[in-house]
């Protein structure tokens, strides 16, 4: 007995064979089949997969709410920094790009449309910046329950939305103070944010997937998301800025098609008096439901195709 | 036994399964950041990237009623082989064939530590897979268990607060107050104080006896053999003992050295 330090594969050298049984090539899978079990780990079809999601929607709200939650829950102002962090931010943006870099030159409500510019903006960002996290930074909770994988970029985008909803608190105490005072327009918000609410979701799927794979991305994102930001019109009118002697109008348009750019122009088109809706570019809610249904739909569909695989090394 | 495999109404069935990790970060030096961008585009393996063979063609079937217990020294693959089975880990060859959804017990990373006890009950519950009824239901029964209550109202403050035995006793909580068909155990009968151990040693017995099939994976030869009727010896990855469970742990005890036996280790 002592001498079991040879190889491992090696029978051991008991008495009763009984200890190491021994299966024909294919018996067990028949034995499998036989009795109706089920391959352990395997992808579900996608009509099973939205069920199981749909079954997980109580964990997914409670997740996003205790992210949310626990953000800020070791600082002594607590949850006041839920609506403070965009106001700082807002005023940051102000003094750089109102105050020293006077890019304020011909935008009527300046205020107002560099802080809608920047909360919007904020929301599709660090969905995007959530997801890449999604499944990287849980790990963890991936290779110890079972659950459908979408949860965990889906409830990151839901805890997104829910402080972009406090940002909007901000927004509207701003929005009042410099002269702007509710109007019917105002309710084009609601389907504005719901159009790019789905397209954050779908975006920050295909970001999960890629950065499960490919830890590196996460990386990259913040130059990519800079680069993004400042070809969106966060803090200047694009409009005023590129005028069609300087660039052509092709890419003057291709600029204002930019899903950021969109969804930042119709909510400053639902909030703002002074922003007109020449300022859109043409066919503008054809654009944003077409953004919103590829990229949501389609992030979805990919995130899906590689299911079974999130978790491993 | 092969008489018998017919009559009996296999629950879980293991057939020449492989696990392969790939691990990033352990390269041995040398490799421009071009050439890794050029792996990435190209989806070819980083030639750096250390390839990790944790199970090495592994086959047994479990049986409805089985409680089986996987021992073998660290690092041989029982807590990955238990992954495999539980369907979080996917085999890079072979396949796990699986009546209903086996489980691991275990709830720990769903759990925030910035969050009070009283909501991470909710959140631990929810993960699992609960309803928010059934939880509501459990609530109380969970609290009590983990006998966090007993010295104040502490389920009420965060989790950070709590003692690692407090926080550990409320983990063991919340994971066994849901009871599965095939339950997979690692080395959770290590929590807590004395008094704790006891009482998680008798949740595990009811559990047992609600479930199909249980599977423990533990460095005590002790709970081992008090828990188990059958045992698997992995050694490197490979299959080295399946039987009685009585048998299988005399041979690892041999295996190991009568210093190290019934000394559970870590």
């Amino acid at each position: 007995m002592v001498s079991q330090t040879a190889a491992p594969p090696a029978p051991v050298d008991t008495a009763s064979p009984d200890l190491l049984p021994v299966y024909a090539p294919g018996e067990l899978a028949a034995l499998a089949a036989r009795h109706g079990l089920t391959v352990s780990g395997a992808r579900p079809t996608l009509g099973a997969y939205i069920r199981q999601l749909w079954g997980r929607r109580h964990f997914i709200t409670a997740f996003a709410t205790a992210k949310l939650t626990a953000q800020y829950s070791q600082a002594k102002l607590g949850q006041i920094w839920q609506i403070m962090t965009p106001l700082l931010n807002a005023t940051v943006y102000y003094f750089i790009f109102g105050v020293l870099m006077n890019t304020k030159h011909g935008v009527p409500d300046y205020v107002p449309f560099l802080v809608t510019g920047v909360f919007i903006w904020t929301f599709t960002a660090s969905s995007i910046t959530a997801g890449t996290r999604a499944i990287s930074g849980n790990t963890g909770l991936v290779r110890a329950l079972h659950f459908p994988r979408a949860s965990l970029p889906i409830a990151l985008a839901i805890q997104q939305l829910q402080q972009l909803l406090f940002s909007l608190g901000a927004l509207f105490l701003i929005l009042l103070v410099f002269g702007q005072y509710p109007r019917p327009s105002w309710l084009l918000a609601i389907p504005a944010l719901t159009l790019q609410a789905l397209f954050n979701t779908g975006i920050s799927m295909v970001m999960a997937r890629l950065a499960a794979k490919t830890p590196d991305i996460a990386q990259l994102t913040p130059f990519i998301l800079r680069t993004w930001m400042y070809a969106s019109g966060v803090m200047w009118s694009l409009d005023t800025l590129l005028t069609a002697d300087r660039v052509p109008r092709l890419v003057l348009l291709a600029l204002e098609c930019n899903p950021a750019a969109v969804y930042i122009d119709l909510m400053r088109y639902a909030l703002i008096d002074s922003f007109t809706g020449a300022q859109l570019p043409p066919h503008v809610w054809a654009i944003a439901t077409a953004w919103a249904l590829v990229c949501g739909i389609g992030g979805f569909v990919y995130f899906w195709k590689a299911e079974e695989r999130y978790g491993r090394g | 036994m092969a008489d018998t495999l017919d009559t009996r109404v296999p629950t879980v069935v293991v057939d020449d399964v492989h696990i392969t990790y790939t691990v990033n970060g352990a390269r041995t030096g040398k490799g421009s950041a071009t050439s890794a961008l050029n792996r990435i585009v190209s989806r070819r393996q980083p030639r750096g990237a250390r390839q990790v063979h944790a199970v090495k063609g592994v086959s047994f079937a479990a049986y409805k009623g089985e409680a089986i217990g996987l021992i073998g020294s660290n690092g041989s693959g029982k807590s990955t082989l238990l992954k495999a089975i539980a369907g979080l880990l996917p085999p890079s060859k072979g396949r796990v064939h699986t009546q209903g959804q086996p489980s691991l017990l275990g709830v720990n990373a769903a759990l925030m530590s910035d969050l009070t006890g009283e909501r991470n009950v909710v959140l631990g519950g929810l993960a699992m897979g609960m309803t928010r009824e059934q939880i509501r239901e459990r609530y109380q029964g969970i609290v009590d268990f983990s006998g966090i209550n007993e010295k104040g109202d502490f389920i009420t403050l965060p989790m950070r607060t709590y003692s690692s035995g407090m926080g550990a006793r409320l983990r063991f909580s919340i994971a066994a107050a849901k009871s599965h068909d095939v339950l997979l155990i690692d080395e959770a009968l290590s929590t807590g104080d004395a008094k704790f151990q006891r009482r998680s040693k008798d949740r595990i017995m009811e559990l047992r006896e609600e479930a199909g099939t249980v599977f423990l994976v533990s460095h005590s030869n002790r709970s081992i053999t008090e828990t188990c009727d059958r045992a698997i010896w992995l050694e490197a990855g490979t299959l080295r003992m399946d039987g009685p469970a009585k048998d299988v742990v005399a041979a690892y005890e041999e295996f190991t050295g009568p210093a190290k036996s019934g000394k559970p280790r870590k």
